[in-house]
């Protein structure tokens, strides 16, 4: 990655023209031709840095709502544990951390009580019992931009 | 506001990749069978009115160089949460920070997650953190492998 490259990750992370040829609105802000940026960003996609390139969308205003949830696992059941868990279009982030809690995950649903439902399921369809609902109670922040 | 099934539509449309095309608006646009200037103006209203948070690229930020990540858990006492949070807000380490509930089963209540290269950036920075809101009672819960990480699908 080059020096223009970083310059093109930090200046689309977040507020990406909206104009109907971005990619010449971007190449005149870094001084390189439509065609250019277009390929720059083909690249940056294609060799793993870029995750995604749309809208990221607060969850609770379209109406849903999100929680963070942790499990403790014995480690030989971790592998079933996540394999059920990724069963759920809702758990959109899912880690192991260095805790007696060592699985920690987001579950995003249309609604409370559907989050404790399936946790209830997940419950039953692994034999993990403890499992942790720790919806939010206010968000201080989401930035999740990096500068590169 | 509430979402109309064309707004919806819409959600389910630029919540994937646009298009990496001259014209990404209008290749959308066309499948979707509307105006260009149509989706472009309900694409600035999602922003205008928060509903879109962030309109751009997410990163693989370890991908990038950002390779430590650590969730540190702070005990706040309530009547502190408020000051502590938008301190550890400010930290641009600290990409997200959150309040959540208390229950019986798990102790602490802020909850900021920090990306820093190393791991031993991260311990800086919490270190920073402590010192600056005075919350000496908190744990840290490094990740050790990533199982799943990817974008809600809406709709």
């Amino acid at each position: 990655m080059d020096r223009l490259d970083r310059d093109i990750l930090n200046r689309i992370q977040s507020k990406f023209p909206i104009s109907s040829r971005p990619f010449k609105v971007l190449g005149e802000e870094l001084n390189i031709s439509e065609d250019n940026m277009i390929e720059r960003v083909k690249q940056l996609i294609h060799k793993g840095y870029i995750r995604r390139l749309g809208a990221s969308f607060d969850s609770k205003k379209l109406g849903f709502t999100s929680t963070l949830c942790a499990a403790r696992v014995p480690p030989e059941k971790i592998q079933d544990f996540v394999k059920v868990l990724h069963s759920y279009q809702g758990i959109t982030h899912n880690y192991k951390r260095e805790h007696e809690y060592n699985v920690w995950f987001t579950f995003i649903g249309e609604s409370k009580e559907e989050i404790i439902y399936s946790l209830a399921d997940i419950s039953k369809k692994t034999a993990i019992k403890d499992i942790l609902n720790l919806p939010a109670k206010k968000i201080f922040k989401v930035n999740v931009e990096f500068e590169t | 506001m509430s979402l109309t099934d064309l707004d919806k539509k819409i959600i389910r449309e630029i919540q994937k990749d646009l298009p990496i095309t001259p014209r990404p608006y209008l290749d959308i646009a066309e499948k979707l069978g509307i105006p260009e200037e149509d989706l472009q103006r309900k694409i600035q209203e999602f922003i205008d009115n928060g509903y879109i948070r962030r309109f751009g690229a997410t990163l693989r930020h370890r991908r990038v160089g950002i390779n430590a990540n650590a969730m540190a858990v702070w005990v706040v006492p309530d009547k502190d949460v408020e000051r502590v949070g938008k301190t550890m807000a400010s930290f641009k380490e600290v990409t997200h920070c959150y309040e959540r509930h208390m229950i019986p089963e798990w102790n602490g209540n802020l909850f900021t997650m920090i990306h820093a290269k190393t791991k031993e950036g991260c311990l800086k920075i919490v270190k920073r953190i402590s010192e600056k809101t005075g919350i000496k009672d908190y744990k840290l819960l490094f990740s050790t492998e990533e199982f799943k990480k990817t974008s809600m699908e809406y709709f």
